[in-house]
C-alpha cells in the first residue's frame, strides 16, 4: 500500500475512532476526556515539510471540530503540535540520520525512551493548549491543571496500547536518501 | 524590499503557523459569540449524514428502551384525556372543541415537530446533539427541544436536513425555569462537573422547597411552553453568604440514550424578541 493511501485511511480511521468510540464512552470524570486522534499527526512521515505538516494538521483538526461542533478548537491545537514536531524530533533522534533511514517516528526508528518522550512532550503541548482555550471561555486554574494532567495520563495510556496492539514495523532503508 | 522577501522566506514556516492559528482561533471565537460557525452549515450536512449512518446501527440496540419511554409517555397523555372525567349528571356531555381559533380568541402559540437524534456527545464540556430535521423541515435556530422525559436544549444551528442542538450539558447554556410548587423562577446552567446534575441558581431563600421537588419550564423563557419537566431537586446547597439557594437538579432527560425529541416552535418568538430588544434599546 502506498504511503499516501495509508495516511488517508488513517485520517478517516482516527477521526472515526475518536468520534464514534472514544467520545461515546460514558464520562468518568470532568477532568478526563480520552484523546487519541492527534496520534495521526505524530505518525506522519519524517519527509514532509513543515508547511505540509501544518496544513494536514489543520485539516485534520478541523474535521474533528465539525463533528464536535467546536470549529477551530482542535485545529488550533493540532497546528501547534505540527509546528513543534520537527523541533522535538531533532532534539530526540538518537542515531545519526535515523530520520533519513526510517519513514516515520516510531518505536523502531527512535527507540522506546526517545519515542515516548516525543509523544509525551507533544501530548502535553496539545492538551495544554486545548484546555487553555477552554479555560479562556470558562473554568478555573484548578480545572486547567487537573484536566491537563488527567487527560495527558489517559492519552499516554491509550497511545501505549495503540502502539502495542498495532506495532508498526519500520523498514530500514539504505542511507542513500 | 529585498529584505522583506528574505524575511518572509526565512520565517515562512512561522508565518504560516501564525496564519493557521489565527484562522482556527477566529473560527472558534466567532462561533462562541454568535453561534454561527464558518462553513458550519455545509459541514453540518456532511457530519450529520455520517452520524445518521452510525446511529442506525446503535438504534437497534436501544429499541427496548425507546419502547419503555414511549409507553410511559402514552400513559401520561392518556391520563390527561378529557374522556377520563365524567359528570354524575348524564345530560351533560364533554365536547372537545377542535377549532384552533375559537370565539375566545385563543391562538396556537407552540407547534411541536418530531425529530430523530442522529448524533450526541455527553463527555465533553460543550455537548451538542444532532437531529435529523433541518431548515427544509421548518426547524429554525432558537427553538426549544424536548425529549419524552424532559427538556433537552435549544437549536443553535441548522443546515438543510440537520440541526445542532445545544443541550443542558453545555457550559454556555442557560434557561429560565421555575419551581412547580411555589412558582419561583431561577436559571438552570451546567457547572461541567457531572453530566448527571445541572445547577439551578437564583431561587430566593423565601421559597419553600425540599429534595425531590419538580423543576419545570417557565413560559417567560419564550422557548418552551410552561410546565414541561426539567428535573427534580437532588441537593439543596444552603449558601449562608447569599440570599439565594444553589440547587443541584437531576435532569429528567437521560442524555445518554435520548433517541427521539420534539422541536418546539414558538410562532411568536420573533415578535417577542423584537419587542424585548427594542425595549432594551430604548433605555440604554
Amino acid at each position: 500500500m502506498s504511503e499516501l493511501l495509508k495516511n488517508i485511511l488513517r485520517f478517516i480511521l482516527f477521526i472515526g475512532v475518536q468520534v464514534f468510540i472514544l467520545f461515546k464512552m460514558p464520562p468518568l470524570h470532568r477532568f478526563i476526556s480520552p484523546y487519541l486522534y492527534y496520534l495521526y499527526i505524530l505518525w506522519l512521515p519524517f519527509s514532509m515539510t513543515r508547511a505540509a505538516l501544518m496544513g494536514v494538521a489543520f485539516l485534520f483538526g478541523l474535521s474533528l471540530d465539525y463533528f464536535m461542533h467546536t470549529p477551530g478548537l482542535h485545529a488550533a491545537a493540532c497546528v501547534l503540535i505540527a509546528y513543534l514536531r520537527p523541533f522535538v524530533v531533532n532534539m530526540l533522534i538518537s542515531q545519526e540520520g535515523a530520520d533519513k533511514n526510517y519513514l516515520s517516528p516510531s518505536i523502531t526508528s527512535m527507540g522506546w525512551a526517545p519515542y515516548f518522550t516525543y509523544v509525551f512532550v507533544l501530548t502535553l503541548f496539545h492538551h495544554g493548549y486545548l484546555v487553555f482555550l477552554e479555560w479562556m471561555s470558562f473554568g478555573s486554574f484548578l480545572y486547567f491543571i487537573g484536566k491537563v494532567i488527567a487527560t495527558t495520563g489517559i492519552s499516554m495510556l491509550l497511545i501505549l496500547l495503540t502502539e502495542l496492539l498495532f506495532f508498526r514495523k519500520e523498514k530500514f532503508r539504505t542511507n542513500t536518501v | 524590499m529585498r529584505n522583506v522577501f528574505l524575511f518572509i522566506r526565512k520565517y515562512s514556516n512561522f508565518l504560516f503557523f501564525l496564519l493557521l492559528q489565527m484562522t482556527a482561533l477566529s473560527f472558534l471565537f466567532r462561533y462562541n459569540n454568535y453561534h454561527e460557525a464558518a462553513f458550519m452549515n455545509v459541514a453540518g450536512e456532511f457530519t450529520g449524514s455520517i452520524n445518521q449512518r452510525y446511529s442506525k446501527v446503535e438504534y437497534y440496540f436501544r429499541l427496548k428502551n425507546i419502547n419503555e419511554q414511549l409507553e410511559a409517555e402514552n400513559l401520561h397523555l392518556n391520563q390527561l384525556l378529557r374522556q377520563n372525567y365524567e359528570r354524575p349528571d348524564g345530560n351533560e356531555k364533554a365536547v372537545m372543541d377542535t377549532v384552533q381559533t375559537d370565539s375566545l380568541r385563543e391562538i396556537r402559540k407552540y407547534t411541536w415537530l418530531g425529530a430523530k437524534v442522529v448524533g450526541s456527545t455527553v463527555n465533553t464540556q460543550l455537548n451538542f446533539i444532532t437531529i435529523h430535521r433541518g431548515s427544509l423541515q421548518d426547524v429554525r435556530p432558537n427553538m426549544g427541544v424536548m425529549s419524552p422525559q424532559g427538556i433537552v436544549g435549544t437549536v443553535v444551528n441548522v443546515s438543510d436536513n440537520y440541526a445542532s442542538v445545544m443541550t443542558l450539558l453545555h457550559r454556555q447554556y442557560k434557561v429560565v425555569v421555575k419551581l412547580k410548587n411555589g412558582g419561583e423562577r431561577g436559571t438552570v446552567e451546567w457547572d461541567g462537573i457531572s453530566p448527571m446534575f445541572v445547577t439551578l441558581k437564583d431561587i430566593p431563600k423565601s421559597a419553600k422547597l425540599q429534595k425531590g421537588d419538580s423543576v419545570v419550564t417557565s413560559p417567560t423563557s419564550s422557548l418552551f411552553p410552561g410546565n414541561l419537566m426539567v428535573g427534580t431537586i437532588a441537593e439543596i446547597v444552603d449558601d449562608k453568604s447569599s440570599n439565594f439557594y444553589t440547587l443541584k437538579v437531576k435532569p429528567a432527560t437521560n442524555f445518554f440514550n435520548v433517541e427521539y425529541v420534539y422541536v418546539i416552535a414558538n410562532t411568536q418568538f420573533v415578535e417577542q424578541k423584537r419587542l424585548e430588544d427594542s425595549t432594551r434599546k430604548k433605555f440604554q
